[in-house]
């Protein structure tokens, strides 16, 4: 490419080399403010002398959680529903995507399964009759409802469902030659040949469960059952976020512990921090499979 | 003789799960939804409750609250729907011109990470930056201004949760452009250069116009989130002291049933919003078909 030298346009490029640096900064910024609150000692981090650096380096706070067995039992709850929820999300959607992949000559009900699953994905039945319908199946506190009660996600049974069809029917056909049957002809062929698409969906989903807080609130009646997030939004988030006065404010700020309270925030990002790099590798052609989202 | 099912109940057999799934946790909730024409009893259930006819609407509607919830719904969802398109494309644009590639990934790693990241674990540090002994009263500090708690002032707390909304997703959303340009012919710049376009006439009769289908096509299908203003962020970030301007129609409905178990009314709210939103996807996916042949499935 031809790049044009003026002093304009140079100009721009510096100008525009800083905004980059600037957004950038915004974006790590926050994280990098919750890892030096959480490192500060507590009176440091209380009286919001912490900008860009520890402040009275201390261990403490990290001490603190590992005695904290709620803390704890959060994460294992996260856990055990991030790990479940994908397990059981990339099958029912592996099984589902197959059949639906297929023409409606070759799957005749295809196009009606097709139109119910797109009406439950842009038609919702609102939150109250979802909690009261949960709690009729008797599931409140039980880590299925947590599993369960998003529903099928259909927008990334349709990505699936478009990156079946692209594949090569003539695979298929050689299969069936040789004797394989549907099953056989989905875990042994489609599947190994769609890697790239399934795991961006199965990060997807991690991602999803991960960061679920409301579910969590509404389907459990305690803290033991809560999830991370959900435990964060109600011992971190809502201390904040209650209304008071500058002096309440002010005495609440003595009782405190930022440093604590940034500490659990970090812990709850790390698993999200460790998958990033994988994240990156396949969201961008995760969302050119699904042509756009929303 | 052993009995071989066709392959049709093979396919049966693979789709049952996700229907199932479909009707226990999508379908049947739709019941519900008679909630929102009864005065709904829990101990009588749906059909033992007295059938009150379009009495919830009625009400609901005469209350002040809600014109008010609605207001405050669109005044967000929409500015975030406009600002959600144009920061990213402004972005997007600026990051293209971007000449040394390291630098330019380096970039595109950092602003996507915030859409990672839970509203909850956004909103417990975005709260502490902009809280009475936060990083911003500082920064104001030193221009003189007063500390204050941001998120409880109510003449700002819509602008601040655009922002941060847009502060989030506006690298997410720039992916799709990216990916747009990628895909413009580089010899259409150095015939532009030749003819002694610019950098600015280049940008813009060349790479504009090449987004221009993605940026429509966008537009159209984010009209279907009129009524969605973000239940996860509002509802970490705002209080009571800003219900006034920051009390979106999930967060009433949310108070309404939850808290204050007022079940019928809270199921008309959200019936009126499922409504609204359903009409309008259909609307904005027939548009779509329409004008951009999008599908899909």
């Amino acid at each position: 490419m031809i790049r044009n030298r003026s002093f304009g346009s140079r100009l721009f490029d510096l100008a525009n080399t800083v905004v980059m640096a600037v957004l950038a900064f915004s974006c790590l910024y926050p994280l990098w403010y919750a890892l030096c609150l959480s490192l500060s000692d507590k009176a440091a981090a209380n009286s919001g002398v912490v900008t860009v650096w520890p402040v009275g380096f201390s261990l403490h706070s990290y001490r603190e959680i590992m005695a904290d067995a709620k803390f704890f039992n959060s994460f294992w709850v996260s856990i055990q529903r991030t790990v479940l929820g994908t397990l059981v999300t990339m099958l029912v959607l592996v099984m589902m995507a197959y059949p639906l992949s297929k023409s409606k000559w070759e799957y005749k009900p295809r196009n009606v399964i097709m139109w119910l699953v797109v009406f439950c994905m842009v038609f919702n039945s609102g939150t109250i009759p979802w909690f009261i319908t949960i709690q009729s199946y008797g599931l409140i506190n039980s880590i299925w409802a947590l599993v369960l009660a998003g529903s099928l996600p259909v927008f990334n049974l349709l990505i699936m469902m478009n990156f079946f069809r692209s594949l090569p029917a003539d695979l298929e056909e050689a299969a069936v030659v040789d004797g394989a049957g549907p099953w056989r002809i989905l875990f042994q062929i489609v599947v190994p040949c769609s890697v790239p698409v399934l795991a961006t969906i199965v990060l997807f989903t991690s991602v999803y469960h991960w960061n679920e807080f409301f579910q969590g609130l509404v389907l459990t009646t305690g803290a033991e059952h809560y999830p991370l997030q959900t435990y964060i939004k109600q011992m971190v988030v809502n201390i904040q976020t209650g209304s008071m006065t500058l002096d309440q404010l002010e005495r609440l700020d003595k009782l405190s512990n930022k440093s604590l309270d940034a500490a659990k925030v970090f812990i709850a990002m790390i698993p999200m921090l460790a998958v990033y790099p994988f994240l990156q590798k396949y969201f961008v052609s995760g969302i050119m499979l699904g042509a756009v989202k929303e | 003789m052993k009995k071989r099912w066709s392959t049709r109940t093979h396919y049966h057999l693979m789709v049952a799960p996700g229907l199932l799934w479909l009707f226990f946790f999508s379908l049947v909730p739709m019941v519900g939804i008679v909630m929102a024409f009864q005065d709904f009893n829990p101990s009588k259930g749906y059909w033992g409750s007295e059938w009150v006819g379009l009495e919830n609407f009625a009400y609901l509607f005469s209350m002040g609250d809600s014109w008010q919830v609605i207001r405050n719904t669109l005044i967000i969802a929409v500015s975030k729907m406009v600002l959600n398109l144009v920061i990213p494309l402004v972005f997007a644009l600026l990051l293209n011109e971007v000449t040394h590639p390291r630098y330019k990934r380096l970039v595109q790693t950092v602003v996507y990470l915030p859409h990672f990241l839970s509203w909850v674990i956004l909103a417990s540090i975005i709260l502490s930056l902009f809280g009475y002994n936060g990083v911003v009263n500082h920064i104001f500090g030193l221009f003189g201004g007063e500390p204050k708690v941001w998120m409880q002032d109510a003449g700002i707390f819509r602008q601040l949760v655009i922002g941060t909304d847009v502060w989030k997703e506006f690298g997410y959303n720039a992916v799709i452009f990216l990916a747009a340009l990628t895909g413009v012919n580089p010899n259409l710049y150095e015939a532009a250069a030749i003819d002694g376009a610019g950098r600015w006439k280049s940008i813009w009769h060349i790479t504009l116009p090449a987004l221009v289908p993605t940026i429509v096509l966008l537009g159209v299908l984010s009209l279907g989130s009129v009524l969605n203003a973000g239940f996860d962020q509002v509802f970490n970030l705002y209080n009571p002291m800003v219900y006034s301007t920051g009390d979106i129609l999930d967060t009433w409905v949310y108070r309404m049933g939850l808290v204050d178990l007022q079940f019928s009314l809270a199921t008309t709210a959200g019936l009126f919003k499922s409504v609204v939103s359903f009409v309008l996807i259909v609307a904005s996916y027939a548009i779509a078909y329409k004008a951009a042949d999008y599908r899909i499935f």
